[in-house]
């Protein structure tokens, strides 16, 4: 599933960096896509050098969740603004999800998108297929169809909405596991979610908010995950929210079963909770809502220990109309692709929760596995294609919309500080940032 | 007024007494002779009201028709008649609070009433006066008392009955203290906070 | 005062302050011919109603109206919102038409906030008068002015809140409010028309209305807003009347001072018996009366003090 081949093969040198965080500085030469030799000396010829100045050098990010809005809603992102706010956050690899319009539910719209992502070379642009024919959760999609596409889909999800008809999650379970493909299932039960607008609790309560109760995604999860012990199909639990869905997973995880599930979850439930509701600002609304501090601490700790696989961004770009109105009114979702590693930063690796290597694990490794992605999240070793990100792990950055690359700026997270510079990525061993910047005269045509 | 607003202890150097506690008394007991002099409150046929406009001017009204009955035997009606609803000048000021106002129960239609103030300055408070004034009824006629006029009118008002007459700058400021509000009697100028800072 | 947004942003010192001034002004118009103050002469105060609501509109109107500001309301099916024009570029637009103050009842809950923050560099003022579920802050007023009246004050007074607490902004704002003015508030109601939450309010929460009913100075009967129900909260009316309904045996087990309100539109027969609402227990005409002078004193405090800069 290399892309990106099309560019011209170059040769650069990361000096002085240490990958996964560990050891002394060295310096990594990446020829021909690959990482060439890792303690090269300092005579190599090459045609960049990067200085690493002892920056973290880790396998490039993989985001299994990406909302990139094209084709239909261009005013809040295009996969070319997208792709660059995924390169400057670290990634190599996103999936960009079906809810387009039209919807990404045939061949026809998952190759335009996964052609947009080719010719702009910063970024491996997976597309999501739809699960059912519009979204609308009644008839599947051609999901055989999009598979055997150019964009050779494989993971296949209705975000945004469920696929609440437990015979059609069934059916489409067992289809996709021909082809090996996996469904990514936003779990929502709609009858418990009637006009949902926030967690349902005391801040919804005090606000006077429909709330979102968390067994609407519990009791959905749990349905899936025995679906796909049953059919022994391949369920990807998106966004886990709950601190219900987390125990269940854990329980789940710790038996034998047939199929296999895995699960996500977004920086925004890491970090931010409901108490940011007061102020009805929509760019806090987001489906799963924000829950409590209990909830967010539940998730980092079913983060560390693996019964959460990864961490997914959600990355939800909305045009301002969308969100500069009334709560109810705005649409849910927020931006993540270049807060992600910050965020992630701040809430597991700086209290100690997870080190280098299991960041590396959660953004890259268990991803790129879960989408059966073979040219991503691969190790830091000679050998290896060179989908890589360099990461300042000293410097500390404060969130400005204004300066995010997508279209949209719909940021929770303005005005805070966060921790952490992508420094470099490469992808297939082009440099797509350097210096913080996008590298654009590497892209190829 | 901007006298009402200024309590407080001015240093003494800055401000100069004009009312003794005793000049108070007498002030008041004269211009009770006055007013029964020229309403005749003993006759039914002229019924006087005293309304005395928030704050001080409340209790001067009060004191003002004990004197006037200590003299001629006629009790005289009282009430308050708070002007701030009324006022033109609400949005120059902080919020203030709304008083009560209380007219005597028989009304003031074909009544004389004798508004009372502590200090005559610009003579917008009396504008707003008459304007609450016409809404409480139609008196017979409209007087008006003061304990100081201090001058520099800006609408042609004048009262009919004065304790002191104080020429002053713009810049100072004319403090009258009542017992009842207070703690005790007189009148000081003195200059003006806003100068000062 | 900047903003009247809500119940629960007002301290005692303000809302003793406005319960007064609300008191002061029913006195000074009391027995008057002509019920008209000069005091907001020149400014203009606009109503838009999301939402229909008869009773609340006219209420602030007449309120702007006998203190001399100029009242114009916006019916949103008329205006420009007809057309899909957002809640944003209607304010800013009737701000910069010269908008004083804007009274919005809308369905969103938070709308009231949203539209202060857009309107804060404007000086343009807002009145909350009902935001989706989550508050109605001068009724809530007009609901303390009424009870202060009838119980000489709220100290140590306990009053219960009955009915559909999960969608009345009544019930919200009414917590805050007789809580902030020291009363003790028990809410009643089935569990299913109780939000999930509600008993970090600080208020009891029961479902038990008989229990309740010797030891209470207040009962507040909330609307069953039959129109936002999506689903059965109750088995029947009938049921629901039986168990939560104010009628004349709940009234005789009521201390003989005990006051029973409600915001109406009423259901007469469903959440209170004819009898009840017609008797002398019941405050409902005289919350309809307390209302305007309580908006009239709301006016009176955002409107008369000097220019408030954001």
């Amino acid at each position: 599933m290399t892309q990106g081949e099309n560019a011209p093969a170059s040769r650069v040198l990361l000096k002085d960096v240490r990958p996964y965080g560990e050891g002394e500085p060295v310096d990594l030469l990446v020829a021909d896509g690959r990482i060439a030799e890792i303690g090269a000396g300092p005579d190599v010829e090459v045609d960049e050098v990067v200085h690493g100045e002892g920056a973290v050098l880790l396998p490039g990010f993989v985001d299994l969740h990406t909302h990139l809005r094209e084709p239909g809603r261009e005013d809040a992102e295009t996969v070319e603004s997208g792709a660059v706010a995924a390169a400057l956050g670290g990634y190599t690899a996103v999936f960009a999800m079906a809810n387009t319009d039209p919807v990404a539910d045939n061949a026809v719209v998952v190759e335009h998108v996964w052609r947009r992502g080719r010719e702009l070379g910063l970024v491996d642009v997976h597309p999501v297929g739809a699960v059912t024919v519009g979204l609308r959760g009644t008839q599947l999609a051609e999901l055989g169809t999009m598979a055997r596409s150019a964009a050779r889909v494989r993971v296949f999800s209705d975000d945004g909405h469920c696929v609440d008809d437990p015979l059609v999650m069934r059916r489409a379970l067992e289809y996709t596991s021909a082809f090996g493909g996996v469904v990514a299932q936003h779990a929502e039960d709609p009858r418990l979610t009637v006009r949902a607008q926030a967690h349902e609790g005391a801040n919804a309560a005090r606000l006077g908010l429909t709330g979102w109760p968390a067994p609407a995604e519990e009791s959905i999860v749990a349905r899936d995950c025995m679906l796909a012990a049953h059919t022994a199909g391949a369920l990807h639990v998106c966004h886990a929210s709950s601190s219900g869905t987390a125990d269940f997973l854990r329980w789940w995880k710790a038996g034998d079963h047939a199929g296999t599930v895995s699960a996500e979850v977004t920086p925004h439930h890491l970090l931010l909770t409901d108490e940011l509701l007061a102020g009805y600002d929509p760019v806090h609304k987001v489906n799963p809502p924000l829950r409590t501090d209990d909830d967010v601490h539940a998730l980092r700790g079913a983060l560390a220990e693996g019964t959460l696989d990864c961490v997914a961004t959600d990355h939800a770009p909305h045009a301002e109309q969308d969100k500069d109105c009334e709560w109810s009114a705005a649409r849910p979702g927020m931006l993540g692709l270049q807060t992600a590693l910050g965020v992630v930063l701040r809430t597991m690796v700086e209290p100690g929760l997870l080190d280098w290597r299991g960041l590396a694990r959660v953004m890259s490794e268990r991803p790129a596995r879960i989408a059966g992605l073979t040219d991503q999240g691969r190790p830091v070793a000679e050998g290896e294609p060179a989908n890589l990100v360099l990461v300042d792990d000293e410097h500390r950055w404060t969130v400005r919309a204004a300066e995010l690359a997508s279209i949209a700026t719909n940021t929770p997270y303005e005005g805070m500080e966060l921790p952490g510079r992508v420094r470099a990525t490469l992808s297939h061993g082009r440099l797509t940032v350097r210096d913080g910047v996008v590298a654009r005269e590497g892209a190829g045509h | 007024m901007a006298s009402r607003q200024q309590a407080g202890a001015a240093d003494s150097a800055r401000q100069r007494e004009l009312l003794s506690p005793g000049d108070v008394a007498r002030t008041i007991a004269r211009i009770a002779h006055q007013i029964i002099e020229k309403t005749a409150p003993e006759s039914s046929a002229n019924r006087v009201i005293l309304l005395g406009i928030p704050t001080r001017g409340a209790p001067l009204a009060h004191r003002l028709g004990a004197r006037i009955a200590d003299f001629s035997g006629v009790s005289v009606p009282t009430g308050v008649l708070d002007t701030t609803l009324y006022r033109d000048d609400l949005r120059q000021q902080p919020n203030r609070p709304l008083e009560p106002s209380s007219v005597p129960a028989q009304g003031v239609d074909d009544a004389l009433v004798v508004l009372v103030d502590d200090v005559l300055f610009s003579g917008r408070t009396i504008r707003s006066a008459l304007d609450a004034l016409r809404d409480q009824g139609r008196p017979r006629a409209v007087q008006l008392a003061v304990l100081v006029d201090r001058g520099h009118r800006e609408l042609p008002i004048r009262a009919d009955y004065v304790g002191k007459n104080v020429p002053t700058s713009r810049t100072e400021d004319v403090a009258v203290r009542l017992n009842e509000i207070d703690g005790h009697d007189g009148v000081v100028l003195r200059r003006s906070e806003e100068e000062e800072r | 005062m900047r903003h009247l947004l809500s119940a629960a942003e007002l301290g005692a010192e303000e809302a003793t302050s406005l319960l007064d001034t609300a008191d002061t002004l029913k006195r000074t118009l009391l027995g008057r011919e002509v019920r008209k103050l000069p005091t907001l002469r020149g400014r203009t105060v606009l109503t838009m109603f999301y939402e229909s609501s008869t009773r609340t509109r006219v209420s602030f109107e007449i309120a702007g109206k006998w203190m001399s500001a100029d009242v114009i309301n916006v019916s949103s099916s008329g205006s420009s919102t007809s057309k899909g024009e957002s809640l944003r570029d209607t304010a800013l637009t009737l701000s910069a038409a010269g908008a004083d103050c804007v009274i919005v009842r809308h369905p969103a809950s938070g709308a009231a906030h949203r539209l202060s923050g857009w309107l804060d560099e404007t000086g343009t003022q807002v009145v909350n008068a009902g935001d989706g579920m989550h508050e109605h802050p001068t009724q809530a007023l007009l609901d303390a002015a009424t009870l202060r009246e009838r119980l000489g004050g709220l100290d140590g007074r306990r009053i219960a809140i009955v009915g559909d607490l999960l969608h009345s902004r009544v019930a919200r704002s009414n917590v805050h409010l007789l809580r902030t003015l020291g009363a003790e508030v028990v809410l009643v109601a089935p569990p299913t028309l109780v939000p999930m939450g509600a008993r970090q309010w600080g208020a009891e929460v029961t479902g038990d209305l008989d229990a309740e009913l010797p030891g209470l100075d207040a009962v507040m009967m909330l609307r069953v807003q039959a129109e936002r129900m999506d689903g059965a909260f109750f088995p029947s009316a009938r049921e629901y009347s039986l168990s939560y309904g104010m009628n004349e045996a709940r009234l005789a087990r009521l201390p003989e001072h005990a006051v029973v309100l409600h915001p109406g539109p009423m259901l007469r027969g469903m959440e209170i018996a004819s009898r009840v609402a017609d008797s002398p227990s019941a405050a409902v005409a005289e919350q309809v009366r307390n209302g305007v002078h309580v908006r009239m004193a709301v006016l009176y405090h955002l409107l008369a003090g000097e220019e408030v800069t954001a």
